[in-house]
């Protein structure tokens, strides 16, 4: 009888549904999961070094760099991390403008998982309908800081500047040439950013409806998600899962409601909780996390229409003072060429300030010794404690499986190996 | 969640606070509040011990969840590339001192530190344990938190800080076959060697870093009135 051995598979890292640069390295039997190890650190970039050597609000464009699908989330931590050591804090417009952009982020990150994930597992069609409403929001993104992904729009003492009384429109092109294209195109940019907003949070949930019809009462779906990769509530805990992850397995935490931050306590939404912890029920939960962004949305807009005001703090110690003061007045070149040639020093002392990012619990923690570049930076990344469980949620599934757990892992490498 | 009674974070706070005096401040652990965030500071031979004590629902911290952990290598700390004590006739340049030595021989060089995450409760506190720069080795807290594992694997990897009875204490971001702890103060920034293909020999080759370390930034300490006076509070 001829000797059965285990097969090592390697898996990644050039592999389209590895969601980027992960190596796992698999022991199988047959076709079955005995042990996963993942490798990680191909995108390593030693981002938490790189602080090390630059003045605060120099590190700001390095986050939207880690989870490069949900931007401004990290932003909010880092910038919130600053300001509790300088004892600061944002104008409440400030604080609202960043709800509304990490619910807008929330929205993107989660269309990005949906389409990959579904493409991952077979469902072709979602991925182009998630990916055409994200363009919407990517050019809000655009509207207010001129990027489409890699913002730097929130600031330590606000955001960058106020909300633009005009969106931005599409102009003819060799490739955009017809009128009635054009004004399609531009029908609904024809006001400031915030009707934009609303107009897309208007139509959304019929967006966010038909992806529904197209998944989850479908059979091949939830053949492959239902009863993929069951976590309990405690191994989850343990595990140290976070965000979705963990209230797909039916623990009710949420950092927006637990330990509000930002604007968070002043809106009403709910947190959708799944019970059985596999694949589909995380899947139930963002997608219900998508809707509930959506109604987030919607309050600040509105918020934001009634009450105009400062962004930004009017401490020219941190915030650079306007242009025109920074032409006319001495005091305010000075306060300009101090912050953009050393920056602000904070206080000696650590921190640590969490936003519940799209994927979880991301987390700041700088050590400071007074200088104006932080002493120690450590970036918590959720999908770094969700991929150390790849492990233990694959062993058992099948090779297929695997594919489905990455998705539903949510994974960015820009986080995991900063 | 039936019987949640509305606390503030402040109150749970100081509860907190108390709680952890009353039972470690006679162990040799000190306890310190700032920044609306409470650190314990454990010596190294009492942290799995301590940690099992705060962890579980049936502790009455019930720290279940360990957020994050991380090295923080301390031997730096303070110090400055841009001093100046006296005016001087010929200006500045962007000159930096960055020829400082970096005592690596200190007695507290390293620390580990645990933030941890109580649901029950909604309160987190943060742990911290430091360690000597010959010997930077603690008790792993794999078997109380099973997440630590990658965590710690980090921190060997970047700090070169060991961690007793790990299971499996591989480097985990640098690359195959890495040599030195990379996030040390005393590794430079840009590394000690570089690789490219080399065309003659058709392979991958390493050599030493051509890149001059430049500082674009002096690190400076500013004595800054305004929090003086917050501290005095």
């Amino acid at each position: 009888m001829p000797e059965i051995r285990n097969y090592t598979l390697n898996f990644g890292p050039q592999h389209p549904s590895a969601h980027g640069v992960l190596r796992l390295v698999l022991e199988m039997d047959g076709e079955t999961i005995e042990r996963s190890d993942p490798h990680i650190g191909l995108l390593h970039r030693g981002t938490e070094k790189l602080a090390e050597t630059k003045p605060y609000n120099q590190s700001i464009p390095y986050m939207d760099r880690l989870d490069y699908v949900s931007m401004m989330q990290n932003e909010h931590a880092y910038v919130l991390a600053v300001e509790k050591l300088l004892g600061i804090e944002a104008p409440i417009r400030a604080q609202y403008i960043r709800t509304m952009f990490d619910e807008i982020t929330r929205i993107l990150n989660h269309m990005m998982w949906l389409g990959t994930h579904a493409l991952d597992i077979g469902a072709m069609t979602v991925f182009l309908y998630c990916f055409r409403e994200r363009e919407d929001l990517m050019d809000c993104y655009e509207a207010v800081s001129g990027a489409r992904m890699h913002a730097a729009y929130y600031r330590v003492g606000g955001v960058y500047r106020d909300l633009p009384d005009e969106m931005p429109r599409f102009s003819a092109s060799d490739l955009k040439r017809d009128k009635a294209e054009l004004d399609r195109l531009n029908k609904n940019r024809q006001g400031s950013l915030l009707d934009f907003i609303e107009d897309f949070t208007n139509r959304f949930p019929g967006c966010v409806d038909e992806y529904e019809t197209l998944l989850t009462e479908n059979r091949i779906w939830k053949q492959r998600t239902v009863g993929i990769g069951v976590v309990t509530a405690d191994r989850a805990k343990a595990l140290g899962f976070t965000g979705p992850m963990l209230r797909g397995s039916g623990v009710e935490w949420d950092l927006r409601k637990k330990q509000p931050y930002a604007a968070y306590d002043k809106v009403d939404f709910d947190i959708p909780v799944g019970v059985n912890g596999d694949c589909y029920d995380r899947y139930l939960v963002r997608v219900e996390e998508i809707r509930q962004s959506n109604r987030i949305i919607k309050q600040c807009v509105d918020w934001l229409r009634a009450n105009p005001g400062p962004v930004m703090v009017e401490d020219h110690k941190i915030a650079p003072p306007k242009r025109a003061a920074m032409k006319s007045d001495m005091e305010g070149l000075i306060h300009h060429f101090k912050l953009f040639s050393e920056g602000y020093c904070t206080p000696p002392g650590e921190v640590y300030s969490a936003v519940e990012a799209s994927k979880g619990e991301f987390g700041v923690y700088i050590v400071s010794d007074g200088a104006n570049k932080p002493y120690r930076l450590k970036l918590r990344a959720p999908g770094f404690a969700h991929l150390m469980a790849m492990d233990e949620m694959a062993k058992g599934h099948m090779l297929a499986d695997v594919v489905a757990l990455i998705g539903t892992m949510d994974v960015v490498f820009g986080e995991i190996d900063r | 969640m039936n019987t949640v009674v509305k606390t503030t974070p402040e109150q749970r706070l100081a509860t907190l606070v108390d709680a952890l005096r009353a039972s470690y401040e006679k162990r040799g652990c000190t306890v310190e509040q700032a920044f609306g965030e409470v650190t314990l500071t454990v010596p190294r031979e009492n942290l799995l011990e301590i940690a099992f004590e705060l962890f579980g629902n049936t502790s009455p911290f019930g720290f279940c969840q360990l957020i994050d952990l991380c090295g923080v290598d301390y031997s730096t700390y303070g110090q400055v590339e841009w001093e100046t004590d006296s005016a001087s006739s010929s200006g500045f340049g962007r000159g930096v001192n960055s020829d400082s030595e970096i005592d690596t021989s200190e007695e507290n060089r390293f620390a580990v530190v645990y933030h941890l995450l109580s649901i029950e409760n909604n309160t987190r506190m943060r742990v911290k344990t430091y360690l000597d720069s010959d010997h930077p080795i603690v008790e792993s807290v794999t078997s109380v938190w099973p997440v630590a594992d990658w965590f710690e694997r980090e921190a060997f990897d970047l700090y070169g800080i060991l961690f007793e009875g790990h299971p499996d204490l591989r480097r985990i971001l640098t690359d195959y076959g890495f040599v030195g702890h990379p996030f040390r103060k005393d590794f430079p920034l840009s590394g000690h060697v570089e690789m490219r293909y080399d065309p003659e020999k058709k392979r991958v080759i390493y050599e030493p870093v051509s890149i001059e370390p430049r500082t674009l930034v002096p690190r400076v300490i500013r004595e800054d009135n305004r929090y003086m006076n917050e501290e005095t509070n």
